[in-house]
């Protein structure tokens, strides 16, 4: 008698191949159509505190639209918002490729009630612990990346970013040369390198991929003159390939005056292994949300890293931390940008990357990235088995692949975006690529260190079971989500300055007056 | 969609497998059917309507006569009747009244229908918005879903926004001595779905032509003549400019006004003294001169001094990293034009993409 038949004698049947999943669904307002007015959470007891007197020139002139909600209905609300939601502490978050999706160690989360107590404005004299935290924390990231110098001042990526730019400029301006106006990116770098520059007033040049998959050098060799601020680049660049010839970029910017800026948002599958400063690269970041652990917070207060040549280190943004013989002090370099975010910078985030780092240690930091490559090539042999998947450029990847559904969207009319929806129908997702997609009918799946060998059998499984839905009913498949949050999502709003509200207050003007 | 039209030119893509490289006209046809070849319109066709019917058993299906629509609804096997440009036209006018017309065929089918649709404008009457189902042999217009059965999925969805698709044909007597020459005809009002339709107009974010011809026109300088070829793109830059440009010809403007419009090779060659080129590649092949713009001649181009190529990063990302063409018939020209060339595609954002010649 095999499983089947025995189950079919009693009254509960076998467990499907794939795991069942369903999620909740709620139809949850936004907090601000909860509020209701002289409804309140707390009562904040009088503070013992002598009443700080504002001046007027900084007084509200009314009081702020804030919700008016009971504890239990902030709790309830966010409590049913989080229901709706997959990340890493619940799926098999993979698919968020280049995002660098890893364990976030929760020992590492019960440092922040101390963390808490810290005042932005305390006087270093009572500071000095969290201080030499910053100060070892920035050796050991200039350390890893090679560089001469690190701030921990920045918010992460963009913010960051942006840091680079400025300090670009900066550089340049204090050089005579502040004509230079261009800065040259790739289309396989995360975009926000083009967004910064083109925020800060560059002109943008984007390099296209050769027929290898790799950024085009003849191109670069088009490109740079003597208007050529900067190179910004990723390496490996989101399909996963390292440009064996970086170097060789590097230098070739370098020739005509511009400076080699290294976006290290695709360090997990690298550490320990090549460094910025091999390149000969003269500034670049790390987001410590990604490579190092710490939350992402979803846009939210996540921390970068700066890092530059000697010959940057004035323009840092700052304060930095030095250690002057006798304690850690603060100090802003002489032509410093200024500061990126308010106080020392993210310092909940600047705590838990120390600590993840001083618990791997330097080998274990090797361990991190032999890992996620090699769970990286493990997953990609799985998912190239599914009929209809390919991975473009027939080559050898480090940390994430730039996968292709392209036959199968082809054969079926269903696409990459609707696959992804079903998906998460089984409790994952993936994410599909930046725009334009250069790889048709994209997705990319970036498997860190954290993931085992049976999630990553579990998520291929997935892929393939929705597959071939697609292939036997292409509707089923589009009609998803059936078990998952509804976010069947149009997005064409996102392109119409009309219709787009970022805050409650454009809300209402744009959809409700 | 409620009611849907169905057009299937039962002759298109019939002279591929027969090795002609395209199906317009009676002789290539009667020479594919002497080769045995099969029509695959009417199953690529029938793929589409049963996707459609699956999903939107409530649509209502309506199909020109007999083989071209009828008799594949009624299940009967597709037949290779020899129709006409004229029978397709005659189609596209009886099923004027549906919410969205399906078209199965290539970029020559596409070319009859929007004859049909011009006709129609012509009469005061508003043609439907189209889509067509690939079964030519050349389906190098934007106005095509990816696959027969992304076209009867497109059609079972309800629309509320249309966009306007190339359409764009080979000249087929070139093409069969090997020489890719697509052309624009002029657009299709299409429904607004990303990334389902082919090629070029999938997923341009709003406003990207729009950032393109901004930039040109900051570029400007005055007393310099600025060459126009043809295109949306181009057409856009006179917009911006307020000027009457035309959509499929070449325009002259200086200092912010239209000089000439649609001029030909002789007209521009009085007028191209010093001034910038401005063109965008010409159908999927990534053509950028001697396709649809030959007025722009090797002689006008040695009297120009600047050439602008405009192209979203979308159209440059769907040559699948082929490389923009140049084909002027001069060898010198095509080869002081190749290399790698700057294409302007936002305002102050350019990409570095080579340029060859044929």
């Amino acid at each position: 008698m095999n499983s089947a038949e025995s189950f079919a004698e009693l009254p509960v049947k076998p467990k499907p191949a794939i795991r069942r999943f369903h999620q909740a669904r709620w139809d949850e307002p936004i907090i601000f159509e909860l509020s209701q007015p002289g409804r309140r959470g707390i009562a904040v007891p009088e503070p013992g505190a002598p009443k700080v007197e504002l001046p007027d020139s900084v007084r509200r002139a009314s009081k702020p639209a804030l919700p008016e909600l009971s504890q239990l209905h902030v709790l309830r609300h966010y409590l049913r918002l989080s229901q709706e939601n997959l990340g890493v502490d619940l799926n098999i978050d993979v698919g968020q490729g280049t995002c660098t999706m890893k364990y976030s160690p929760k020992v590492n989360d019960t440092f922040m009630a101390d963390i808490a107590d810290l005042h932005p404005e305390q006087p270093v004299e009572s500071a000095q612990g969290v201080l030499e935290i910053y100060h070892t924390l920035e050796r050991m990231l200039a350390e890893i990346s090679g560089m001469a110098r690190v701030s921990l001042q920045p918010g992460s990526g963009s913010a960051a970013i942006y840091a680079n730019i400025a300090m670009i400029r900066a550089y340049h301006e204090a050089n005579g040369e502040g004509h230079r106006d261009q800065v040259i990116t790739t289309m396989f770098s995360h975009p926000s390198n083009a967004a910064c520059a083109k925020t800060a007033g560059y002109e943008i040049i984007t390099l296209m991929p050769d027929a290898e998959g790799l950024p085009d050098i003849e191109a670069l060799r088009a490109a740079v003159g003597p208007r050529t601020a900067a190179l910004m680049i990723t390496n490996p660049e989101d399909t996963g390939i390292f440009n064996p010839r970086i170097a060789e970029f590097v230098e070739l910017v370098h020739s005509v005056g511009g400076l080699a800026c290294y976006d290290q948002a695709n360090a997990n599958g690298i550490l320990g292994i090549t460094r910025a400063a091999d390149a000969g690269f003269d500034l670049g970041h790390f987001n410590l949300h990604k490579t190092f652990s710490t939350p992402h917070a979803c846009g939210g207060p996540a921390a970068g890293a700066c890092g530059v040549s000697e010959k940057l280190i004035p323009f840092l943004p700052g304060p930095v931390v030095d250690f002057d013989g006798s304690g850690y002090v603060l100090t802003t370099p002489e032509k410093s940008i200024g500061k990126i975010r308010p106080g020392l910078g993210v310092t909940p985030n600047i705590v838990r990357a120390y600590a993840w780092i001083m618990s791997l240690g330097a080998e274990g930091l090797r361990t991190v990235a032999e890992t996620a490559v090699l769970n990286n090539n493990y997953l990609m042999h799985k998912i190239l088995q599914i009929p209809g998947a390919s991975a473009p450029w027939d080559k050898r990847r480090v940390e994430q692949v730039r996968y292709s559904w392209q036959e199968l969207s082809e054969e079926t009319g269903v696409h990459s975006e609707e696959i992804g929806v079903r998906a998460a129908d089984f409790g994952v997702h993936y994410w599909t690529s930046h725009h334009p997609y250069v790889v048709p009918e994209p997705f990319t799946l970036e498997p860190t260190e954290s993931y085992s060998k049976e999630d990553l059998d579990e998520y291929a499984a997935i892929l393939a079971h929705v597959a071939d839905e697609a292939r036997r009913d292409p509707a089923f498949v589009k009609g998803a989500p059936y078990n998952s949050t509804v976010h069947k999502i149009d997005m064409t709003p996102l392109d119409d300055p009309k219709q787009w509200a970022p805050t409650w207050r454009a809300y209402v003007r744009k959809h409700l007056s | 969609m409620t009611r849907v039209g169905l057009v299937v030119n039962p002759v298109a893509g019939i002279g591929g497998p027969a090795g002609l490289k395209g199906s317009d006209g009676p002789e290539v046809q009667r020479a594919a059917l002497a080769r045995g070849a099969t029509p695959r319109a009417g199953e690529r066709a029938a793929l589409a309507v049963r996707t459609l019917r699956a999903a939107r058993p409530d649509v209502e299906i309506v199909a020109a006569p007999g083989p071209m629509g009828e008799d594949l609804l009624a299940g009967e096997a597709p037949s290779a009747a020899l129709t006409t440009a004229a029978d397709t036209r005659a189609a596209v006018h009886a099923l004027r009244d549906v919410g969205l017309l399906l078209f199965a065929g290539g970029d020559g089918t596409a070319r009859d229908v929007l004859d049909a649709v011009r006709e129609l404008a012509e009469l005061g009457c508003q043609a439907p918005p189209v889509l067509g189902i690939p079964a030519g042999v050349k389906v190098y217009s934007g106005c095509f879903a990816l696959s027969p059965a992304a076209a009867g999925l497109l059609a079972a969805e309800d629309h509320d926004e249309y966009a306007e698709a190339d359409v764009v044909d080979l000249d087929e007597e070139l093409y069969r001595q090997g020489r890719v020459s697509p052309r624009l005809y002029g657009t299709l009002r299409v429904p607004a779905a990303r990334h389902r339709l082919s090629g070029r107009k999938a997923s341009t974010p709003p406003g990207s032509v729009e950032a393109i011809a901004r930039e040109v026109v900051a570029r400007m300088e005055p007393g310099t003549p600025y060459v126009l070829g043809p295109g949306a793109t181009t057409q856009q830059v006179g917009r911006q400019l307020g000027l009457a440009t035309t959509l499929l010809g070449v325009d002259v403007v200086e200092n912010g006004s239209l000089v000439a419009a649609d001029v030909t090779e002789r007209d521009l060659y009085e007028l191209a003294q010093d001034a910038v080129v401005v063109l965008s590649a010409i159908g999927g092949q990534g053509f950028v001169l001697g396709r649809g713009n030959q007025q722009i001649s090797p002689r006008v181009l040695g009297r120009t001094k600047d050439l602008l190529v405009l192209a979203t990063q979308q159209k440059l990302a769907a040559l699948n990293g082929r490389p923009l063409l140049v084909d002027t018939g001069e060898e010198e020209t095509d080869s002081r034009l190749s290399g790698h060339v700057r294409v302007i595609t936002g305002y102050r954002e350019s990409v570095i993409y080579r340029m060859e010649c044929t």
